[in-house]
């Protein structure tokens, strides 16, 4: 498992090759592959933009049936979000985004899991299943 | 899942007794499979187990029972795989009760151990039942997307023009494998027009819709055309109905019309010979 | 900071993307093609996608600004070489990159700048 820093735009692209490095591990398909790195810098770039920072920890799991799977967690310390239906609504804004970010992230992968709250920070947990 | 816990005698008494137990549990489980396994994979096979299955009564500790569990799932997959019925592997794994009853009926300070070490096994064995269920259910989903696959054709009607007749129900992984083949036909062939051809797909709701939506929304993306064909009646009574607005998207009755229209996009015209 | 090369070929600047690109690269890009649109007085702009793997949200959001900030200096963007992977993601985004044309390759990308012109 690794645990990456997501201090700056660098981070963001290194937490992309990690999630690549996984997938490839992983066996996913090459759609797949895009689709979660693709979701992995939309996370990472919220952690970074609304978060105010935070971190990244990519692992391969294996599921009860034995396929594998990429597991990507997002932390941050942040403002939190306070109506998180809103926020998975498409078109939801809050600073200076398109606001597509998790909306658009969750569609990508197979599990999505959002834990946030004003105040305690954000936290997003995907994973992306092998076929 | 019961876990043995007793710190009775047992355990050990099963170590000493180790060849004796593991070859009646291996005589057993040969006979009930019936030449399709050797002798000597099986006794391998048991030999593991029952290692495993004394670290866990003597150790109780969740990780030698995680290893137990995963070998049993493994040895579930395996039998699943050659063919065997769940019955048939569980009741291999039961039969190490009756070496063990074998062993232990004339020693009465073990018979109170042996009921929680029967009901463990039990258990163990049950799990391997729930274990082929899921391989199973895994073999099925494999063979769904292989039949998906094959019903996906991607054909090239002209110069720059490829064509998607679709047959059947149109859900979202069929949606992604054609999305997947049409678009990298597309690149490929270097094709700027597609026909999605719909007579075949039974019914369109908003759901199929919105795959279609997708599909031709990623080849424009790419810098492709897409002209959607085979509305038959009904079906178009149907989208009207749902307020299903296709916006832009180009469609046409019939094939025919489609590739007409392809053909002017791309600039070609037919003309008699 | 890498910096992405453009090259003018008649009336049309070529932007061919080869690295993963960084915040600051898109960013710089976008200054460099304003600047060279007002210098050069080009009327269209062919960026090439063919070796980018990943396009999230913020640079799709960049494609499109680029195809706005070109069409204030009357200069037309497309993008060409996006790979199936990359449309299939956006889509699933719901990006549609609505602002910009898109071609399959650079050839075909030209032949519709002309078209338009």
């Amino acid at each position: 498992m690794d645990e990456l820093p997501i201090r700056s735009g660098d981070d963001v692209v290194r937490v992309r090759q990690q999630a690549r490095a996984a997938a490839a591990d992983c066996g996913l398909s090459l759609v797949d592959q895009t689709k979660l790195i693709t979701a992995a810098s939309e996370l990472a770039r919220n952690t970074l933009v609304h978060g105010g920072g935070g971190t990244a920890r990519i692992e391969v799991v294996k599921s009860d049936r034995g396929r594998s799977g990429v597991k990507i967690g997002f932390a941050d310390d942040g403002p939190g979000i306070a109506d998180l239906e809103l926020a998975l609504t498409d078109g939801w804004t809050s600073g200076n985004g398109l606001g597509l970010g998790l909306s658009g992230a969750r569609r990508l992968v197979d599990e999505f899991e959002l834990i946030s709250e004003p105040g305690a920070g954000t936290n997003v947990v995907v994973i992306k299943w092998s076929r | 899942m019961e876990a043995y816990g007793g710190q009775g005698r047992m355990p050990a008494y099963l170590r000493d007794h180790h060849d004796k137990v593991v070859g009646r549990w291996a005589e057993l489980v040969v006979t009930g499979v019936r030449g399709r396994i050797s002798p000597d994979e099986v006794r391998h096979e048991l030999e593991d187990l029952y290692s495993l299955l004394l670290r866990v009564m003597t150790q109780q500790d969740e990780h030698a029972m995680g290893e137990l569990r995963a070998a049993l799932d493994e040895l579930s997959r395996s039998r699943a795989r050659n063919g065997f019925t769940p019955s048939e592997t569980a009741l291999g794994v039961f039969s190490v009760k009756d070496a063990v009853y074998e062993l232990v009926a004339d020693v009465t300070e073990l018979t109170s151990e042996y009921l929680a070490f029967s009901r463990m096994v039990d258990d163990l064995g049950l799990r391997t039942f729930e274990t082929y269920s899921a391989a199973r259910e895994q073999i099925i989903a494999d063979q769904s997307v292989s039949m998906l696959e094959l019903s996906t054709p991607v054909v090239r009607l002209w110069d720059g023009i490829v064509a998607v007749p679709l047959v059947g129900t149109l859900d979202s992984a069929r949606t992604q494998l054609v999305m997947e083949k049409l678009l990298e036909t597309l690149v490929s062939t270097g094709s700027e027009q597609a026909v999605i051809d719909i007579t075949g797909v039974p019914t369109v709701d908003t759901e199929v819709a919105q795959h279609l939506l997708k599909t031709v929304n990623a080849a424009r993306l790419l810098g492709a055309h897409c002209t959607i064909c085979g509305i038959r009646p009904q079906v178009a009574q149907t989208i009207v109905a749902l307020g299903i607005e296709f916006g832009d998207i180009a469609t046409k009755a019939t094939l025919a019309d489609a590739l007409a229209y392809a053909l002017t996009n791309a600039g070609l015209k037919v003309v008699p010979a | 900071m890498e910096r992405v090369p453009i090259i003018k070929i008649g009336r049309t600047l070529f932007v061919s993307i080869q690295i993963d690109l960084e915040d600051e690269t898109v960013v710089r890009l976008q200054e460099d093609l304003a600047n060279e649109l007002t210098a050069t007085g080009a009327s269209g702009v062919i960026i090439d996608i063919t070796a980018v793997e990943i396009v999230d949200s913020f640079i799709g959001r960049m494609l499109t600004m680029i195809g706005s900030i070109s069409r204030l200096f009357d200069a037309e963007t497309v993008i060409v070489g996006m790979r199936p992977a990359v449309a299939i993601t956006l889509t699933e985004l719901g990006l549609s990159l609505r602002g910009v044309r898109t071609a399959l390759n650079a050839e075909k990308g030209l032949a519709l700048l002309n078209g338009i012109a």
